[in-house]
């Protein structure tokens, strides 16, 4: 019978190759387990072990020290894939809360460090199903799923005279910079660095008793700004405070009223400003949504008109790829078969018709689209 | 059993329109108590059960290295037992209906789990999730109503083939996950196609069903007993997992028997559900088509709460550990409207399905008719029957059950 030929031939094509004793060792082993690998396994009792791959590394919380009322660090020992990072970089972070894996972006705020672990700072923010849970309820002992670093917004070497202005939690990349710079055995003196930080009082600054050692020591020259009593930072503010504001390079980080302010204020100047944005300035899109058509599973999912579809699609348990979750990183990004989307930033239409646009449809960002009318994702 | 619209009692009958839809809203809302709830401790229950159940599985194959000692092969073999029962019912099932999905986490996910079973995780997924949990009883369209190889309702027509259905039914059983993947590939319809008929859809999946069955076989059947060779252990090795894999099959076979065949379970005709069939319409056929056997929480479990089967069919993705909570609800919906909640202990629920499997295997009214006495001359007529001519055998089974009609009035 015909059928019965395919399988010693299926046999003799997979042992044909030679392969090396290690690799031998794992087929035998991938065998004993099927339909699970080895792998599975390896992952399931050694989850911080070599050789979970990059792209699923895990780690262990260590420990969890509050920094401010609402705000507290993190934190976590990686496994061994962890790639390492430079200072400024973020980590998107994969935490269960309440049994659902829920995955956001956070700035490491430490260099490189000895023992191999990385910290991450979080300001609990109200309404944050994440950030609550992390400042609140996460403990050491519990496990998190990290993507590698990721992020542009990192010091270039070449400038040693360097302006930083950051807002509440915006200074969490910076203080992996200023950590990098001043926990070195011999730090580096050629930097002069000037911090502009504006947070709501006093008690609420982020590492205020860190920063305010650094520039009691000389090492840097701190302006704090407390909103809560002096208003919000200007530009005529900052012109004051750093009179030679153009001849630093500068690095912002905070809400996006502040960067957006600064951003023009540089461009006028044409000044270069490297800015670091945690959520994207979104539209309160009021339109209607649509139903989302899974075509692989034929699943069927409604989608709002102001939600992302990667949100909604995860909320009814689809598995969808995902990244920064701000449109940057292009890792959620799937063909849209047939449909129409908002992106939530610009307003702008995006349009899949078979048979006129591309054929393996057309790519859209799930994380900062919204559906407008039915979409059908090849996914 | 006879569909429900052709029972002299309709056991819906009593129910308006009204009725079906409040019994929806009332089953939907019990859902959806348990959807806003589900949580931390759920997402706990699930990974410890796969954490048990894959220490169980490497630790009872360990034992198994050293088989060959009759105690180790007792231990070893009933804890792998226990291990690929969880493995496929309480784990892969359940997981494989996106009960765990809400977790989003792609190690536990219905689009990325594949089981240790002879059926691919795709094939089943189609026959069982989509066919079965549609159609649920529905004669001639769910599969799951005997297979498509046995007569499971006195309206199939009777024919001498069905004697032999009990043994028939003995064999699926200890091969039951052959079975099941030979129903996946409706292997049966398509190899009864010439071979240049067949769909491509087919020869794929059952490339893909006879690779899985090499995998799996390879492993219980050759890789296993060679590494129990240097203990002299890889011919007991061999029957220790023969054991438990034969065990494993007769213990779901029960279960799954035991979940639409005991006798009280409804069977619906297809010409008689509507087009556009309401959700309270839906319910009311899940509701009707179930059984549940009642037991400790061990047995719970080691059914993949499959002992729920009317919970687990009105709400198929709702967590499996959660079946038991909303079990009384259930019943209450069951009670207010007159609804028949079938629920009985294993030993009885095994009994009467398997009573149902013989009376059918005989002609309609055959078994009613016969006691100790005309056993002799009752043996006689299924001898005739069974080599009569189709007309001859027509008359004599009208007969049988006009006998069998006038005894139950009687």
């Amino acid at each position: 019978m015909k059928i019965m030929s395919t399988i010693p031939a299926a046999t003799l094509r997979a042992a044909a190759p030679r392969r090396s004793p290690r690799a031998l060792l794992r087929a035998v082993a991938d065998a004993a387990v099927s339909p699970l690998s080895l792998d599975d396994l390896l992952d399931h009792f050694h989850p911080l072990r070599g050789g979970t791959g990059v792209g699923r590394v895990r780690g262990r919380i260590v420990e969890v020290r509050p920094e401010t009322a609402d705000a507290a660090t993190v934190v976590i020992q990686p496994g061994r894939d962890w790639a390492g990072h430079l200072p400024g970089q973020y980590v998107r972070v994969g935490i269960e809360v309440d049994g659902v894996r829920l995955w956001r972006c956070y700035s490491l705020t430490h260099g490189p460090r000895r023992d191999g672990r990385i910290s991450i700072t979080v300001k609990a923010i109200p309404g944050g199903v994440v950030s609550n849970h992390l400042v609140r309820r996460a403990a050491a002992g519990q496990m998190v799923h990290l993507a590698q670093p990721e992020g542009e917004f990192v010091l270039d070497p070449a400038h040693r005279k360097l302006l930083l202005i950051t807002g509440g939690s915006g200074i969490t990349p910076v203080i992996g910079m200023l950590r990098n710079l001043y926990s070195k055995a011999a730090p580096d003196d050629r930097y002069d660095v000037v911090l502009v930080h504006s947070a709501l009082t006093h008690d609420d600054v982020i590492f205020g008793a860190e920063l305010r050692a650094h520039a009691a020591a000389g090492r840097l020259r701190l302006v704090e700004r407390h909103t809560d009593t002096d208003g919000l930072l200007t530009t005529a503010d900052l012109e004051a405070a750093v009179p030679d504001l153009d001849e630093r390079l500068a690095y912002a980080c905070g809400p996006a009223g502040l960067l957006d302010t600064l951003e023009a204020f540089y461009a006028d100047r044409r000044l270069d400003l490297f800015t670091e944005r945690f959520r994207p300035a979104l539209l309160d899109a009021d339109a209607a949504g649509g139903t989302l058509t899974f075509e692989r599973d034929g699943r069927q999912v409604e989608a709002a008109g102001s939600t992302p579809i990667l949100d909604a699609a995860e909320e009814a348990g689809v598995l969808m790829p995902s990244g920064c979750r701000m449109g940057i990183c292009m890792g959620c990004v799937l063909p849209m078969t047939k449909g129409t989307v908002r992106d939530l930033r610009t307003g702008e239409l995006t349009v899949a018709v078979p048979g006129e646009t591309d054929a393996g449809g057309v790519p859209i960002q799930t994380c900062v689209s919204a559906a407008a009318g039915p979409c059908h994702l090849d996914h | 059993m006879t569909t429900v619209t052709h029972k002299p009692t309709n056991p819906t009958a009593h129910l308006s329109e009204d009725d079906i839809a409040e019994i929806g809203r009332r089953l939907d809302e019990i859902r959806q108590e348990v959807v806003d709830d589900r949580g931390e401790s759920d997402a706990a229950y699930i990974r410890g059960m796969v954490d048990l159940q894959r220490k169980l599985e490497l630790g009872s194959r360990a034992v198994l290295l050293f088989s060959a000692l009759p105690p180790a092969w007792l231990v070893g073999t009933a804890g792998l037992t226990v291990a690929k029962i969880l493995e496929n019912m309480e784990i892969g099932h359940n997981v494989m209906h996106g009960q765990w999905d809400w977790m989003r986490d792609p190690k536990i996910h219905s689009t990325t789990w594949e089981w240790d079973n002879a059926s691919t995780a795709a094939g089943w997924k189609h026959s069982h999730n989509e066919i079965h949990h549609t159609y649920t009883n529905i004669v001639g369209k769910d599969n799951d109503l005997g297979y498509g190889i046995m007569r499971v309702d006195e309206e199939q027509r009777w024919a001498p083939l069905y004697l032999a259905q009990p043994l028939w039914n003995l064999v699926n059983a200890c091969f039951f996950e052959y079975g099941i993947a030979a129903y996946d590939l409706e292997l049966g319809r398509n190899l009864a196609l010439p071979e240049d008929k067949r769909p491509e859809s087919f020869k794929k999946a059952l490339r893909a069903t006879l690779r899985k069955i090499r995998k799996q076989a390879t492993k219980d059947y050759v890789v296993h007993p060679l590494l129990s060779l240097p203990t002299g252990s890889a011919l007991p090795t061999l029957a220790a997992n023969f054991t438990a894999n034969l065990l494993r099959n007769l213990w779901s076979h029960s279960v799954i028997m035991c979940g639409h065949f005991p006798e009280g379970v409804e069977t619906f005709e297809r010409a008689a559900i509507p087009e556009k069939e309401t959700r309270g319409e839906w319910y009311v056929r899940q509701m009707l088509g179930s059984a549940n056997i009642s037991g400790s929480r061990a047995m719970h479990v080691m059914t993949g709460n499959l002992s729920h089967q009317i919970e687990h069919h009105l709400f198929p993705d709702l967590p499996s550990n959660r079946y038991a909570e909303v079990a009384p609800k259930v019943k209450q919906v069951f009670d207010d409207y007159g609804l028949t909640y079938l629920s009985r202990p294993l030993p009885q629920q095994v009994a009467s399905a398997w009573h149902k499997v013989i009376r059918l295997s005989l002609p309609n009214g055959w078994l009613a008719t016969t006691d100790a006495k005309n056993l002799p001359s009752q043996l006689r007529l299924l001898y005739t029957l069974a080599t009569a001519d189709r007309k001859t055998r027509k008359v004599i089974a009208l007969r049988l059950e006009e006998r069998a009609g006038e005894l139950a009035a009687a």
